[in-house]
């Protein structure tokens, strides 16, 4: 039997940057460019418009090659925008590669993004049956394995209720078992564990690992590099649509969490590096300074760490909010903070006119422990636009010199060191 | 299961890369996911009356309200001729088919823009939604049908009715009108939502043109009102046929317009071809474009 699962050979993807999603072609548009083009052609020649159609196109993905083994389970880690998704769409076949090719030996299931074709109206039961079949599932295998996914969603009261009334709780875990039930030689996962709360992820991660155990295919996609590192062996970094790295995981993953940061506490955005749908949001600088107010990279953890977003609109914005993520260096989120936080602050904040603007904020002092952290920003406005997301904006290390606890030379767990007012009574 | 899929895995071998030129048809992608047609199709109907108060009831009530108005304003005020059957008749007779076409190609038309967010996150084949969304409509024309025998019942046996509904040879031909209802309904269903995925035109042309088009059809007057010369043009028109097919099955009012219904059957598979070509070459660029 050839034991090669998936082949990919000088893969690329090119998009039309014209493809926007505001932006709809119309009849009209296509007519006119009819009408324009023998002229234009006459005008020019042909030579300039082949260069003005390379300039409105970007090559998602370029020159990718690799081989996966028939039972192997391979992480592929990048940052936002790398060509991880526009990979995992080819080989899930949503979308055409522009060059190379993909052999698959087998079955593709895909959890690019689970719960896709439910209807809201339709009840449990008759989603998981929906949703089996979209997904690729015989008819008698979803009766088989009714049951099961039933029990693993842990909505048996609520199987006849329709979807909508479900909590999102519910409808993910719904979905996500109905997913989980595919038994496709290869499977890709996208991102799914990043949703639900802690038991459930507890549980995705034990269905996973099942999987990958019985010998099926596994290309997993994640931010979550503590999910990475438990569930593969080996890992793809990618970057900017280029495939830059392939090793064991472990060195995999440092290697991704080290690469592209200068060390200098500061970093700013180039406009090739901001995504044309960030507009009006134009993302400037992230910084951090310490109690001096000096950029740094390096901060203690016994002082406050002040974090600046600076940032320009180009038109004002209803309902913006500017934030941080903070994670530790294998990508698990130590907290989420917004400038309208503060109810008060967001009452006032309602639209953000257009200008150049300074986000602030303090990390009070006894909070981080001792090591490396990454901040990621996110500018969006609720549940309307995510203008802006950068998953991996600024890496920098917190040092615990005179910290709770350093009289004793160890390695404290856990990302926070607080410092906690003890009090020991003799009884 | 684990070892039956498994044995399948070494000749299971799909190679992607760019294609160029005419994409083949490759129907066989529709037999094997042909479950995922029923379960579409069975969404459709089941959501379709979902969250309102008369439910299917919808389903009798459009057709015959239609009717009643059409009797009202063209046999009554404007006294066009039903070809000696009882005006109700002859133009529900028309409706059948009429409404199966317009409610699916309005819904099969957008229907790959509603399920965009299907079409970006999972391969299955994309043939599956619009046909789903077509045959859907056959639920409608079942119920449609019944009200349909029920009203030639009421007018076979109302007092003083003179119409009495003749079983003849030609309702055998009632299903081979009804597969060439759905032939030139699939295939004007094809054009149109593969091309509401790049063109949102379709969208604010789909409404105006079911009216056009609803009159360049007999369906509110008698197809033998066209002067014999424009006949030849009036049926490339697929409808006229397909309407003259079901009045000559149901109603035997005339002898079969051989003529016609071969031009409107050829016209009829000529779209459904061209509509399966067009979609399956428009289909790789969908996830793209959507």
């Amino acid at each position: 039997m050839n034991d090669i699962a998936i082949r990919v050979e000088d893969l690329g993807k090119r998009y039309r940057i014209g493809a926007a999603p505001e932006r709809y072609k119309t009849l009209r548009d296509t007519i006119v460019a009819g009408v324009n083009a023998p002229i234009n052609r006459l005008r020019r020649g042909s030579s300039l418009t082949a260069t003005s159609k390379e300039a409105s196109t970007i090559w998602a993905l370029r020159n990718i090659s690799f081989e996966v083994t028939q039972g192997q389970v391979l992480g592929i880690v990048g940052r936002n925008g790398a060509g991880k998704s526009t990979l995992l769409k080819i080989l899930s076949r949503v979308t055409e590669p522009t060059v190379g090719s993909a052999e698959i030996h087998g079955r593709v299931g895909s959890l690019l993004e689970v719960g896709t074709g439910f209807h809201p109206e339709l009840t449990g039961r008759e989603n998981i049956y929906l949703n089996g079949a979209i997904l690729g599932m015989k008819r008698l295998e979803i009766d088989r394995k009714f049951d099961e996914i039933v029990s693993f969603s842990e909505v048996e009261q609520f199987i006849d209720t329709p979807v909508k009334r479900y909590s999102s709780g519910m409808y993910l875990r719904l979905a996500f078992a109905v997913a989980a039930h595919l038994e496709p030689e290869i499977l890709v996962v996208d991102e799914v564990l990043a949703v639900g709360d802690a038991e459930f992820q507890r549980k995705c991660m034990g269905k996973m690992s099942d999987v990958a155990q019985a010998g099926r295919t596994v290309l997993f996609v994640s931010h979550n590099m503590s999910a990475v590192l438990r569930l593969t062996e080996e890992t793809l970094v990618l970057d900017k649509g280029q495939l830059v790295y392939r090793a064991p995981t472990q060195q995999a993953v440092d290697y991704y969490m080290a690469a592209g940061f200068t060390g200098a506490g500061e970093r700013t955005w180039t406009s090739s590096e901001i995504p044309a749908d960030a507009a009006p949001f134009v993302p400037l600088a992230i910084r951090l300074r310490d109690l001096q107010g000096r950029v740094a990279d390096t901060l203690r953890s016994t002082e406050p760490i002040t974090v600046e977003v600076e940032y320009r609109l180009d038109q004002s914005i209803t309902g913006l909010r500017v934030g941080i993520y903070l994670l530790t260096m294998r990508g698990e989120y130590v907290f989420t903070s917004f400038d309208l936080d503060d109810p008060q602050h967001f009452e006032q904040m309602g639209t953000r006119p257009e200008g150049r603007y300074l986000s602030r904020c303090t990390i009070p002092a006894n909070i981080l422990n001792e090591g490396r952290y990454i901040l990621s920003v996110n500018a969006s406005s609720f549940r309307i636009k995510r203008y802006f997301w950068d998953d991996h904006a600024l890496a920098f290390a917190v040092d615990a010199t005179g910290a709770p606890g350093k009289q004793w030379p160890e390695p404290r767990m856990g990302p926070v060191r607080p410092a906690l007012d003890w009090v020991i009574e003799r009884l | 299961m684990a070892a039956n899929s498994l044995s399948k895995t070494s000749s299971d071998v799909t190679v992607l890369r760019p294609t160029h030129g005419f994409a083949a048809l490759n129907l066989r992608d529709l037999w094997v996911f042909r479950e995922l047609v029923y379960f579409l199709t069975w969404r459709d109907v089941l959501v379709r009356y979902k969250q309102t108060v008369l439910g299917a009831a919808w389903a009798v009530i459009q057709p015959v309200i239609q009717m009643v108005v059409f009797t009202l304003i063209f046999s009554n005020a404007a006294g066009l001729s039903s070809e000696g059957v009882p005006y109700p008749i002859f133009n529900f007779t028309a409706l059948l088919p009429w409404g199966l076409f317009s409610k699916a190609m309005n819904d099969a038309g957008r229907s790959l823009v509603t399920n965009r967010n299907m079409i970006t996150k999972i391969y299955f084949p994309r043939l599956t939604i619009p046909v789903a969304s077509v045959l859907a409509g056959l639920v409608d024309f079942g119920i449609a049908l019944i009200v349909y025998v029920l009203l030639i019942l009421y007018y076979t046996f109302a007092p003083g009715s003179t119409f009495t509904f003749k079983f003849t040879p030609a309702l055998l031909a009632l299903p081979l009108c009804i597969l060439m209802a759905l032939v030139a309904t699939l295939g004007v269903s094809l054009w149109f939502s593969a091309m509401n995925v790049i063109y949102r035109d379709v969208g604010h042309i789909l409404p105006f043109l079911t009216q056009i088009w609803f009159f360049v059809t007999p369906i509110v007057y008698s197809a033998s009102v066209v002067s014999t010369k424009w006949q030849i043009l009036y049926a490339l028109n697929p409808l006229t046929g397909v309407v003259e097919g079901f009045r000559w099955s149901l109603l035997g009012v005339h002898s079969l317009p051989w003529q016609l219904l071969a031009i409107s059957s050829g016209i009829a598979i000529l779209l459904l071809i061209s509509g399966l070509v067009y979609f399956r070459n428009m289909e790789r660029t969908f996830a793209d474009e959507i």
